[in-house]
């Protein structure tokens, strides 16, 4: 199985890719801006998130809000900004496509003339009370910022969250949000994909019509930063929760580079399922936490590997760090198992075969195609992606992790109820993230 | 403008029943390789005994904790050896286990499901496990403002009804639980006359047939046919209006307003969710418009009628920043009463609403599983095979008198409940000014 497709890049840098689906009488629309929180610099934190609210404010053809007209068609719509990409998306009727294009064209073009200071204030003001929401008023939700500013030094993009810090937010300007728009909300910067029930040349012709006469602007261009620890970084900070968590984090490849896929594959066999290693262990035989979990973070220009558990009552996060370190040393010394590779193998071709279900939104067919394309100009990669998965050996993810979950260098980060460090993993340093 | 929208077609549902009573439902979607199962219990969370809350929830959770002489780990290795996705999920009215797998192995998945749905092992040391963690959850949920309030909105508006408590119970009542509880209530609730076993994606009817008789042919229960039903018991009559769970130094405070309202076999249940969309139930809504775009009060802040079997709530729920509380409530109460008559829809609304509904309605129905939730829906409430054909249809027909109409029978703004869990400090001053007395102030642990 693939994505068949077809790649046109515009004149003016715009890349297009359309897929051809008739299963569904809709269309997904899918644009991709090769920006996010990488491209901020320390202490303009958070901005390229607060940019992408703004472009659902109406622009000069259009200075209303960009839902009505859309959900007036029929059609669904939404955008996030990650560390390394913002996107947007439409799902629109078949013949709504026409339509979800002028849109998206006139605010990629035409953003600023329909700017006010009103409109970037409410939305301000909006993007607080998501950081209230997702992060403050939740528990263990500043984790992300204690976690990434230890990881990563402070001159690093990834050292902090694409929520940004709230100083940061509370003194951007509109000044910046059109410096920040000139720079990269260009064609040459973004990537187009129309999957569906299409007819590609048609869709071609309506993309022409709407995008080719935009100016191109430049492409962003790399971000260049490098990360390493040369300890165990132990922090700890305390928080409105009952049951204390620890957190262990290791710099690891980045997005599809060697050993990327090895420790997707190791986190998942480590804590994915109540058959997993950790699982097993600390919720289901000793019973020392409530649950674990663990993930291979890849970004664009590095990755993370994150462990995650939360202790039960009665136990301290000391326990559950010596338990799920003896785990890792006892699968970087003897390996995965034949089954646990097999395993690995037959759930990534599930994964991939679900994610081939969709046309639209996060994660379906048009948004793999423009992931594909953004992060390796090569849209065409979705079954070599998978190959990487196939191609995982017993002793690949051995050395993956033996080489990359080092217990000499990682951070260690505990978050421990009010008044209670002492439940903190032995020797952290308090923390203040905020 | 948009051309017009091509017609779309919901598949025919085959349908067979087993001789055991299961009825097997196969929704043909080819395409890509997979194929997922949804088995339906017709009993959820309502089916709770009195002083049982969570029995229903606790029973599903040990579903998958073995069969036989496999252990919980064996049947988890079993499933990740088809690389499938497996799930569990309990509501008030129903039990779902899902199963979604490559199609090369629906038989073997359809005998995992069965051993788990039909002939779980329910051990003792499982069961002890599964409910310690259970009351771990419980602790935690005291931190969740969004959690919290979920829980006590729910006792305030149902008080001792089937409906008032969450699928997980209190800790009281699953202390007070034992293996022999579990193993009762298995045997009495989850049995083949108020199952459907529905397969959809890439699959024929003959074959699903042929794997479910393989699979549930000797899967019996102890209870009779059909007794699905839970009885309707009184909703608590009018109550103070404003509650308060104290969350000191909150930044922002969760909110919940509403009242107990229609069921899922309402007559104005086109109408309703036209009316809930203008008001609550889309980006554009009235009251997202008001408290987000307008006011930037909150990251966002919906409506909705939770249709049941028996009378359902509606719920506004946003989390506010805490200086703008009271603010949020005023507002939002009053977009609730504007809407029954003294602010009717606009034509302009009313077509915005419907288009949101109807022109882009296929989007619906484009996985494997889509296909499966959408079957399920009509095998809980009980509707026509051609109902997603009709929906469309029904929903352009609303007219806007009717909106006014419907939110007048369904909602009444004297009624409406509010509970709040946030920094009382601050706010307690502020919310007096409203007039719904003196707030009441919930301790954190009282649910």
């Amino acid at each position: 199985m693939n994505i068949s497709f077809s790649k046109h890049t515009l004149a003016n840098g715009l890349d297009v890719l359309l897929h051809e689906d008739h299963g569904c009488p809709i269309v997904a629309v899918n644009l991709w801006y090769h920006v996010g929180s990488k491209n901020e610099q320390p202490g303009r934190t958070g901005f390229a998130h607060l940019f992408e609210h703004l472009m659902f404010e109406g622009s000069q053809h259009y200075d209303r809000g960009y839902f009505e007209p859309l959900q007036g068609a029929g059609a669904t719509l939404n955008g996030s900004t990650n560390a390394d990409r913002t996107n947007y998306w439409e799902i629109v009727p078949s013949g709504a496509l026409g339509l979800a294009l002028w849109m998206e064209s006139d605010r990629m073009g035409y953003l600023l003339p329909a700017l006010t200071e009103a409109k970037f204030s409410n939305q301000r003001d909006v993007v607080l009370n998501e950081r209230r929401q997702n992060y403050e008023n939740r528990p263990y939700g500043l984790a992300p910022m204690a976690l990434l500013a230890a990881l990563f030094p402070p001159d690093h993009p990834y050292h902090w969250t694409t929520i940004g810090d709230i100083a940061d937010l509370q003194a951007a300007q509109l000044d910046d949000v059109q410096a920040f728009f000139r720079r990269y909300y260009r064609p040459a910067n973004a990537s187009i994909a129309i999957a569906g029930d299409i007819n590609r040349e048609d869709a071609l012709g309506l993309v022409r019509h709407y995008f080719e006469n935009l100016d191109p602007g430049e492409p962003a261009g790399p971000v260049r930063a490098s990360a390493s620890l040369s300890g165990d970084a132990r922090i700890r900070f305390e928080d409105r929760v009952e049951l204390p968590r620890l957190y262990l984090a290791w710099l690891t490849p980045a997005m599809f580079a060697d050993g990327d896929a090895d420790l997707d594959l190791a986190t998942d066999l480590l804590a994915n399922g109540k058959m997993s290693r950790l699982y097993r262990r600390l919720v289901f035989d000793e019973r020392i936490a409530t649950d674990v979990s663990a993930s291979q973070n890849s970004r664009e220009i590095a990755g993370y590997t994150q462990i995650t558990a939360t202790a039960a009552p009665g136990y301290a996060l000391a326990e559950l760090e010596r338990a799920i370190l003896e785990e890792i040393a006892r699968l970087a010394q003897g390996g995965p198992t034949a089954e646990e590779i097999e395993r690995g193998r037959v759930q990534a071709e599930s994964q991939f075969m679900l994610r081939l279900q969709t046309v639209g939104g996060f994660g379906g067919k048009s948004d793999q195609l423009n992931a594909y394309n953004t992060f390796l100009g090569d849209p065409a990669y979705f079954d070599r992606d998978l190959a990487r998965y196939q191609d995982v050996t017993a002793a690949s993810l051995q050395q993956a992790v033996a080489r990359y979950l080092d217990p000499a260098r990682r951070v260690t980060l505990s978050v421990v109820p009010q008044g209670r460090a002492a439940l903190a993993a032995p020797g952290s340093e308090p923390a203040a993230p905020s | 403008m948009p051309g017009p929208a091509r017609s779309f077609t919901f598949p025919r549902i085959e349908k067979s029943a087993l001789a055991n009573g299961l009825r097997v439902w196969t929704v043909p979607h080819p395409g890509v390789p997979l194929v997922a199962f949804t088995l339906l219990i017709q009993h959820g969370a309502a089916t709770d005994p009195p002083g049982m809350e969570g029995l229903a929830a606790v029973t599903a959770d040990m579903l998958d904790e073995g069969s036989g002489d496999r252990s919980a780990i064996e049947m988890h290795e079993a499933l990740a050896r088809l690389g499938a996705q497996f799930d569990t999920d309990i509501g008030s009215d129903a039990t779902v286990a899902s199963l979604t797998v490559l199609t090369r192995f629906a038989a073997r998945a359809l005998g995992l499901l069965s051993d788990i749905v039909a002939r779980p092992a329910l051990r003792e040391q499982d069961f002890l496990r599964v409910r310690q963690l259970r009351l771990h959850r419980l602790t935690q949920l005291r931190d969740m403002p969004g959690a919290l309030a979920d829980r006590a909105f729910l006792t305030l508006l149902y008080g001792a009804h089937p409906y008032g408590h969450l699928p997980i119970g209190t800790e009281a009542s699953l202390t007070a639980m034992t293996p022999d509880d579990v193993r009762a209530f298995h045997a009495e609730a989850i049995r083949p006359a108020v199952a459907t076993l529905i397969a959809a994606g890439d699959c024929d009817h003959a074959t699903v047939v042929r794997l479910a008789a393989d699979a549930f042919g000797d899967w019996t229960g102890s209870g009779g046919p059909g007794d699905k039903d839970v009885q309707a018991a009184t909703v608590p009559p009018a109550m103070p209006r404003l509650h308060i769970v104290p969350r000191p130094k909150a930044p922002q405070s969760e909110l919940r307003i509403g009242q107990v309202s229609a069921a899922r076999d309402t007559p104005d249940y086109h109408a309703l969710v036209v009316a809930n969309t203008i008001l609550g139930g889309q980006f554009v809504s009235r009251i997202n418009l008001n408290l987000r775009e307008d006011k930037g009060l909150t990251y966002g802040a919906r409506t909705a009628f939770e249709f049941r079997r028996l009378s359902g709530p509606f719920v506004l729920q946003a989390a506010v920043q805490t200086s703008g509380t009271a603010r949020a409530i005023e507002e939002s109460i009053a977009e609730i009463a504007g809407i029954r008559g003294a602010r009717p829809v606009t034509g302009a609304e009313l077509e915005l609403g419907i288009a949101a509904l109807t022109r882009g309605y296929a989007r619906n129905f484009e996985t494997a599983d889509q296909f499966g939730r959408a079957a399920l829906q009509l095998a809980l409430y009980d509707l026509p095979d051609d109902y997603f054909a009709q929906f469309v249809t029904r929903v352009e027909r609303v007219t806007s008198d009717e909106v006014s109409r419907v939110m007048t029978r369904h909602l009444d703004p004297a009624r409406l409940t509010t509970l709040v869990v946030g920094d009382v400090e601050v706010i307690g001053q502020d919310l007096t000014r409203l007039g719904f007395g003196e707030p009441v102030v919930l301790p954190p642990d009282a649910y």
